[in-house]
């Protein structure tokens, strides 16, 4: 008998990695066997602006028993490729150092500890030059770091209108302007694991093994292509078990690959580095500071007329993503409303901060908590309920976007709305005293917004990614993509539809690791779209799989015997695989030039209510309650749903009152767990999750992404509960104690 | 100096510093990886293990004050094949995302449940009581809500 | 190669301290520990984790002695200290979590005195005596006079910690304590204080007010326990928070500001004559 299939689509199995990870067996970098394996460490700037004259290396020390690489041991080209070929592996003598954690040469020796005694007997020689910390100065250009005007990128959309004298018109009308201007803080993923890869050449030094923790095996394989002058079928990355990413592993493990490739065809041997946690808060990307300025235009119904933005975000030392990550926020920084005339313009310019980066939500965030402090405005200007405005302003199927992207399916605009309202309860208790006799007020916020799925206009088409299922020679069913699981539950995801798609038991279905000598580029690991995109080539594989067993069979005499028994049979006979390649739905259609179409294939869709006090001696802000109703499509696996998605709520709600990244002269200032803090298991609220499924057509069951919608709307939401609370605005993250003293202060 | 250890019911002696941290004596010369080193300063908690049962930041400990002591480690939870409840919980409630904390995350809840520490309360106080004992624990995946529920649903189990 | 010792006796260990002045001396290691291995190798550890005469809680007539060995876990669930010295129990259970609460030490924070040490204020508060030992002998140092400055005590190179002696507080006397950290747990200290208040009916006859984090270690405000003496408690507060002005000189750091730790000070103190 067949064995039924035991967890389908939509049925909560649990993770098929989960008792590895409660034992303790599951192997993260730092726990592979590779007793000969050196260890690797990195000499940095320290100087955040200058020119790097000489490296000296302290005679006293005994330099035979450590190998030194510096930038002439690149083999290739000395490049970290992203979308520009600006940020060196090691900077070289002669060259820009351009922020202080610049690496400059690397150390490998048999002991961590050697590897980090040799730092401290190398001497940089840097001549300073001037710096710039500020977006403001950036852009005056005091000193340029980037071409001429400092600006890495620059987008500009508009919407019903031609000029910006046809803006200026459509704010003419207005009986109500609001206008506001936003700061987001730099944020720190704070994975658990930090950043950790190892490397080894084998056959005479002709080709590399890069073993680490990351998002994206193909990213660092194009990356070391170049930087080691190889070909593809010359440098393997695999992924090991990876402890958490959030962005954080999407770009910097290519530095990391670099420095260990390097290191490893020095020392003829395999080399490993591990950062500590300073290292990595100082070193590694963060999430991009952001000032958003917004301007509305509203009638004296309450309609918007014109939406005018402008957002300005500080890309630090290189380009790396930053451009990328402007684009998603100027995407979505008109939200979720209706609006006939908008322009949004966006800007990232260049400082000497080590670059920042991706981090879940993509620039979202930054611009969701803009505009929503902005509809919070609206609503208490008019006073009207905040909830209602929100719905009678929201897109629906048959609205557009501020691109002009008209909306069809999978709109949930009034199913996420219609769940806040309908659990909100009533509104807490405007005064009150805390069990330890301190006085307190209270206050509500909510917010609505919305969370493009996939990647960026044509984005996927020109990715193109893969994906393969395959029945093997021994009969068992493997699923091949380059999707990494850094605990998201991509692996249980996968395992669930091609489970589905065959019609066979989870059980049944190997899911490789990710290596890029072993599956197809499925495209990074990243913007929401492993599930929806690789998912849905996943399905497709699947499906396919089993109408040729099926066929197969019958043409066998085997129709009718169960599938288990088919593929054994078949697979005896020679691989079976179907790869499947990404083709983009009908109807979507993107112009990168005017910036305006389809800028996503699909959006979900969020609504938050969160209920805070705030305490009048510490001025601490307590939250109290936060619900969140997403819009996922499909929850393939709803109990992996919800824990994504209340993960992605409290590094929200931390990134809105505790968390921060402390710059002083471009260097982090708490570069350490003490002091860059993140919530703890008794700072988090009981998190109350709604999940909305308003099915996607061409995601795998329905499903759209998840992975970063939550990020983006908790923080306008408690922003919004403490005005409520307090009666002051508060337009700058974090919300801090100090923050809220200050403002209470003021007022 | 020589220091004997005995790790989940093994007894090891070896031959190290004094100095050596707790966590690279179990991870280095024991070869027990399943302790995660997140930190190294005693704030996140993923290095736990028990100390002559007390949950402990093994970074914090210097391995020459284990000499003669008990220690238990993730991969000291699981009698053979069976599973800890606490282990069991975190699977079935989906506790566990990355991984890389639900060693000291086990661990430490392991401990809360075995000494019964929640025992005798409402839902609701078990649930607070939980956040404060596994504060030094630091998940940035989850929420932490699916891992209090698996810390009740084990404390529960165990209780019965 | 680092030289270790644990010694068996308070004795012993005293001997051992006087032979190596330069040895570092661990109990729980909460503090010393931290980022170990990348820390300069001590010459030696004196081990006094769990040595039996400094692990106690004698409840006596007139005081509480607790043992500098004497972690934070076994302060806060001992229930004379919960009767009697509730402070000490709740800054306990505020240090750090569980696993800091488990091998953190009295004497620990006694020997760092530290600005944040989360215990200091209560022991200022309570007007605690140390106990220090040496080969020399015994001696007692009121815990007001012990620390002399940022992380500078009065112990001396041969001498250990050997207990704190906190004198229980008259029925008519209200004791109370609060931390303000950078998170709900597993924080430092942005500002903590704790205070003594003795009352005769409704007035104040006299207050040992104690804050942590506002100076270059934990300090009484003598010009609140001034202002305050004599005076009906309903007045208390207002003439706490007037007193306050001026009367401490916090820092800006990575964890907070001085205005924001001057005003929560301000307060916490007027707090304390209210609730």
């Amino acid at each position: 008998m067949e064995r039924p299939v035991a967890a389908p689509v939509g049925t909560s199995v649990p993770r098929v990695d989960g008792v590895a990870k409660v034992t303790g067996r599951a192997r993260y970098l730092d726990d592979l066997d590779a007793p000969n394996a050196w260890h690797g460490a990195t000499v940095r700037s320290k100087v955040p602006h200058g020119v790097l004259e000489a490296i000296e290396f302290d005679p006293a020390f005994d330099w035979s028993r450590v190998v030194v690489a510096t930038a002439d041991d690149v083999p290739g080209e000395n490049v970290i490729t992203m979308l520009e070929d600006d940020q060196p592996a090691l900077v070289k003598i002669g060259a820009s150092v351009m922020h202080v954690d610049e690496p400059i040469a690397l150390i490998a020796a048999p002991t961590r500890a050697l590897a980090f005694e040799a730092l401290k007997h190398v001497t940089l020689k840097i001549t300073h030059l001037p710096t710039v910390f500020t977006i403001d100065d950036s852009l005056a250009v005091t000193t340029a770091l980037y071409k001429t005007d400092n600006v890495f990128k620059k987008f500009l959309i508009r919407k019903g209108h031609d000029d910006d004298a046809q803006l200026e018109a459509g704010f003419a009308g207005a009986a109500l302007v609001i206008e506001g201007s936003y700061y987001t803080s730099p944020q720190e993923q704070m994975y658990i694991e930090t950043q950790a890869m190892m490397a080894e050449w084998r056959d005479d030094d002709a080709r590399c093994f890069i073993v680490g923790s990351m998002q994206c095996p193909f990213y660092v394989h194009k990356a070391m292509k170049r930087l080691l002058g190889l070909d593809a079928d010359h440098v393997v990355i695999t992924q090991s078990v990876t402890g958490g990413g959030f962005g954080g592993k999407e770009e910097y493990p290519s530095m990391l690959a670099a420095h260990v490739s390097i290191l490893a065809k020095k020392a003829k041997r395999a080399v490993k580095m591990v950062y500590d946690r300073d290292e990595d808060i100082a070193a590694t990307t963060k999430r991009h500071p952001c000032r958003t300025h917004h301007r509305m235009a509203v009638d004296a119904a309450g309609k918007i007329l014109a939406i005018d933005i402008d957002v300005i975000m500080d890309g630090g030392a290189y380009l790396t993503l930053s451009p990328v990550v402007l684009s998603r926020g100027v995407l979505h920084a008109a939200g979720p409303y209706k609006c006939p005339v908008t322009r949004v313009r966006g800007r990232v310019v260049a400082t000497n901060h080590p670059p920042h980066g991706a981090f879940r939500g993509f620039g979202a965030p930054q611009t969701t908590f803009a505009y929503e402090r902005q509809m919070q405005k609206l609503a208490i200007a008019r006073g009207e309920d905040p909830l209602a405005l929100r719905s009678r302003l929201a897109l629906r199927s048959g609205d557009t976007t501020s691109t002009s992207q008209l909306l069809g399916f999978s709109v949930g605009t009034d199913e996420v709305i219609g769940a806040i309202q309908s659990c909100a309860g009533p509104w807490p208790e405007p005064d009150g005293v805390a069990a330890n006799g301190t006085p307190i007020k209270r206050g509500r916020g909510v917010c609505f917004y919305f969370h493009g799925a996939g990647f960026t206009g044509s984005g996927e088409q020109r990715l193109a990614g893969r994906a393969e299922v395959a029945v093997t020679t021994d009969g068992r069913f493997e699923v091949r993509s380059s999707s990494s699981d850094m605990g998201q539950g991509s692996i249980t995801m996968f395992a669930q539809i091609a489970a589905t798609g065959l019609g066979v038991g989870v059980g049944a279905i190997h899911v490789v690791d990710p290596s890029t000598s072993k599956v197809p580029d499925s495209g990074p690991t990243v913007a929401s779209r492993t599930c929806m995109v690789v998912g849905s080539l996943v399905d497709q594989g699947a499906r396919k799989v089993k109408q040729r067993l099926d066929a197969w069979a019958g043409e066998n005499g085997m129709a009718g015997r169960p599938l288990l028994e088919i593929a054994k049979a078949r697979g005896a006979l020679g691989e079976l695989a179907e790869m499947v390649q990404y083709a983009p739905p009908p109807g979507i259609e993107w112009d990168d030039a005017t910036y305006t179409g389809s800028a996503y294939p699909v959006y979900g869709w969020g609504a938050c209510l969160v209920d805070v006090s705030v305490d009048l001696d510490s001025y601490e802000v307590t939250i109290d309650r936060c619900v969140q109703a997403i819009d996922v499509g499909k929850a393939i696996n709803p109990n992996i749903v919800k824990g994504q998605i209340e993960g992605g709520t409290l590094q929200a709600l931390g990134w809105a009152v505790l968390e921060n990244i402390v710059y002083k002269d471009g260097r982090v200032a708490n570069a350490n767990m003490t002091n860059c803090i993140v919530p703890t298991f008794a700072d988090a609220p009981e998190l109350e999750t709604i999940l909305v499924e308003c099915p996607y057509p061409f995601g795998p069951g329905g499903a759209k992404g998840v992975g970063e919608i939550p990020m983006d709307g908790p923080a306008a939401a408690v922003a919004n509960a403490v005005e409520n609370a307090l009666g002051i605005a508060f337009d700058s993250l974090p919300i801090s104690p100090e923050a809220v003293r200050a403002a209470l202060r003021r007022s | 100096m020589k220091v004997t250890l005995d790790v989940n019911g093994a007894v090891h002696s070896i031959e190290v510093s004094p100095w050596k941290r707790l966590l690279d004596v179990l991870r280095e010369d024991l070869r027990l990886t399943g302790t995660k080193e997140g930190c190294g300063e005693g704030e996140c908690g993923a290095c736990t293990v028990m100390l002559d049962g007390e949950a402990v930041n093994s970074c914090l400990v210097a391995v020459g004050q284990c000499d003669a002591r008990t220690i238990t480690t993730v991969e000291g939870l699981a009698k053979g094949e069976v599973l800890h409840a606490v282990q069991r919980a975190l699977v079935a409630c989906g506790g566990a995302q990355c991984g890389i904390c639900t060693p000291g995350i086990a661990v430490c809840a392991a401990h809360v449940v075995d000494r019964g520490l929640i025992v005798g309360r409402d839902d609701a106080s078990a649930r607070a009581l939980v956040r404060e004992l596994l504060a030094g624990n630091i998940c940035r995946c989850t929420g932490y809500q699916l891992i209090v529920d698996a810390i009740i649903t084990a404390a529960r189990e165990v209780a019965r | 190669m680092t030289s270790y010792l644990r010694p068996r006796s308070l004795e012993e260990a005293t001997v051992a301290r006087a032979a190596y002045p330069d040895w570092m001396v661990l109990a729980g290691g909460t503090d010393l520990m931290v980022n170990a291995n990348h820390k300069p190798t001590p010459e030696g550890i004196l081990d006094l984790w769990r040595l039996g005469e400094l692990g106690f809680i004698r409840v006596e007539d007139t005081a509480i002695v607790i043992g500098a060995g004497t972690t934070w876990h076994e302060v806060e669930r001992h229930p004379a200290i919960r009767d009697k010295l509730l402070p000490l129990a709740l800054a306990a259970r505020e240090i750090g979590a569980l696993q800091i609460q488990a091998r953190g030490t009295l004497g620990g924070n006694v020997g760092t005195s530290s600005p944040v040490g989360d215990s200091l204020p209560v022991l200022l508060a309570l007007d605690a005596t140390i106990e220090v030992a040496s080969v020399r002998g015994h001696r007692t140092i009121p815990y007001h006079a012990y620390c002399t400055g940022y992380r500078k005590t009065q112990l001396a190179a041969d001498e250990l910690i050997v207990a704190a002696h906190l004198p229980l507080p008259s029925p008519t006397t209200r004791t109370t304590w609060r931390k303000v950290g950078t998170r709900r747990a597993q924080s430092i200290s942005k500002v903590m204080g704790a205070a003594a208040i003795m009352l005769d009916g409704d007035t104040v006859t006299g207050a040992r007010v104690a804050l942590g984090a506002v100076a270059d270690r934990p300090i009484r405000i003598t010009e609140v326990e001034l202002a305050v003496a004599g005076l009906p408690l309903a007045q208390a507060a207002d003439a706490a928070r007037a007193a306050m002005r001026g009367a401490i000189k916090p820092i800006d750091d990575v964890r907070s500001t001085a205005d924001y730790r001057r005003d929560v000070a301000e307060n916490l103190v007027a707090r304390f004559f209210t609730s």
